[in-house]
């Protein structure tokens, strides 16, 4: 199983970017084998609109089953939803944390939408 | 000839101008009331409506039979309003500006464009024979553009020398909308530090678009002033400065305008049209 993480940084110690739309990468994590790979979201940074969307897109290219993010705006999460990746909230911690988190079952699942469009 | 009425900042008496210019040109100008998230002008005008029109934009519609959901449409829009996700295309009708871009591209035929209404167009005859059109952006649209070009673009109930644009406030691509092929604007402001900031911008934009303008002070509570020491340095030309006036301001309140309370001005606006022809 493969999670996604936004970060602005390239390491597992790295810290969690709490936006989903404009984080510049996302790094996804592979419970198999225990490795990872970055893929680029920067082309969403300078985006006039839309960049939840494409940011959602990019992640469900990824393959990745899951999210882990800061924050989802309205438009992200019913891309998300529709491709049925659910979607958990975290603080800006170091990724390698976050991971154990998901083991353990402690991250907050996103039931809707927890910020307005261009938040 | 068509002239602009703009600003940078709002509030500044675009409206205002743009009616009492109307009222003392009646015989020879049209109004187009361009500020169509919050057009106003029919307040201050007494007017019989003749007719409405649509305006729409084509937005595609994807058919899940012909789709291989190959991704092209997604890679093709530029303004980010597709998606694919599971098994479906999704699209994001209040990101897409028609551009119609997905549906050429899309090798399967699985994209056709339908028209959406997003405003409306309705055109008035006013108390004094003048033509008022009123652009009207229908809530949760965003494409205030293409409204206004579709008020630029409609035919006039009869010609006339002069076609009044009120335009929308801020520099952003309403303004540029409202301006844009126009053959003079009138940039109205205020004496205050907003006033002349939000100008700079105003002017700024005008510039690179290669737009003659003059500008209008409005409310000033002397001839010497912060809009004038910049007009002066700069060596941009005002035309008019109109008095801070309660009662043109109680007027206004009313649904009046600015000749009821400084008739005399009706001279002042008819040349301030005649000034604009090269």
């Amino acid at each position: 199983m493969k999670i996604a993480f936004s970060t602005e940084g390239e390491s597992l110690e790295s810290l969690l970017d709490t936006r989903f739309g404009r984080c510049p990468r996302f790094l996804v994590w592979n419970f198999e084998t225990n490795s990872f790979t970055l893929v680029d979201n920067s082309q969403n940074l300078q985006a006039t609109q839309g960049a939840g969307i494409q940011s959602a897109q990019n992640v469900i290219n990824t393959g990745a089953e899951a999210l882990v993010t800061g924050h989802c705006g309205p438009k992200a999460f019913k891309v998300l939803q529709a491709a049925g990746i659910p979607i958990y909230v975290a603080e800006s911690l170091p990724i390698r944390e976050l991971i154990d988190s998901f083991e353990k079952g402690t991250l907050l699942q996103l039931k809707e939408a927890d910020v307005e469009g261009h938040w | 000839m068509k002239i602009a009425i703009a600003s940078g900042k709002g509030g500044t008496g675009k409206t205002s101008l743009a009616v009492a210019l109307l009222h003392a040109n009646a015989e020879r100008a049209r109004l187009l009331d361009c500020d169509v998230e919050e057009p106003n002008c029919h307040l201050f005008l007494s007017h019989t409506v003749i007719g409405h029109k649509a305006v729409e934009l084509l937005i595609p519609q994807v058919n899940p039979n012909l789709c291989k959901l190959c991704g092209k449409c997604v890679e093709a829009c530029q303004f980010n309003a597709i998606a694919i996700a599971g098994n479906q295309v999704m699209i994001f009708n209040e990101l897409c500006h028609s551009c119609g871009g997905c549906a050429r591209i899309c090798p399967h035929g699985a994209i056709q464009e339908f028209p959406v209404k997003i405003g409306e167009l309705s055109q008035s005859r006013c108390k004094n024979e003048a033509e008022l059109l009123t652009g009207t952006l229908e809530i949760g649209h965003a494409s205030a553009p293409a409204v206004i070009k579709a008020a630029k673009k409609a035919l006039p109930l009869q010609d006339v020398p002069f076609t009044l644009i009120d335009s929308p406030p801020g520099t952003a691509c309403t303004f540029v909308a409202a301006v844009e092929d126009s053959d003079f604007v009138f940039l109205v402001t205020e004496a205050t530090p907003f006033g002349l900031n939000d100008l700079k911008l105003a002017v700024e934009a005008l510039l690179n678009m290669e737009l003659p303008f003059a500008i209008i002070v409005n409310r000033i509570q002397s001839e010497t002033n912060l809009i004038t020491d910049y007009a002066n340095q700069q060596g941009f030309p005002i035309w008019l400065q109109i008095p801070e006036d309660r009662h043109i301001a109680e007027t206004y309140a009313r649904g009046g305008n600015l000749l009821d309370v400084k008739p005399e001005l009706k001279k002042v606006l008819r040349e301030l049209l005649d000034r604009c022809q090269p």
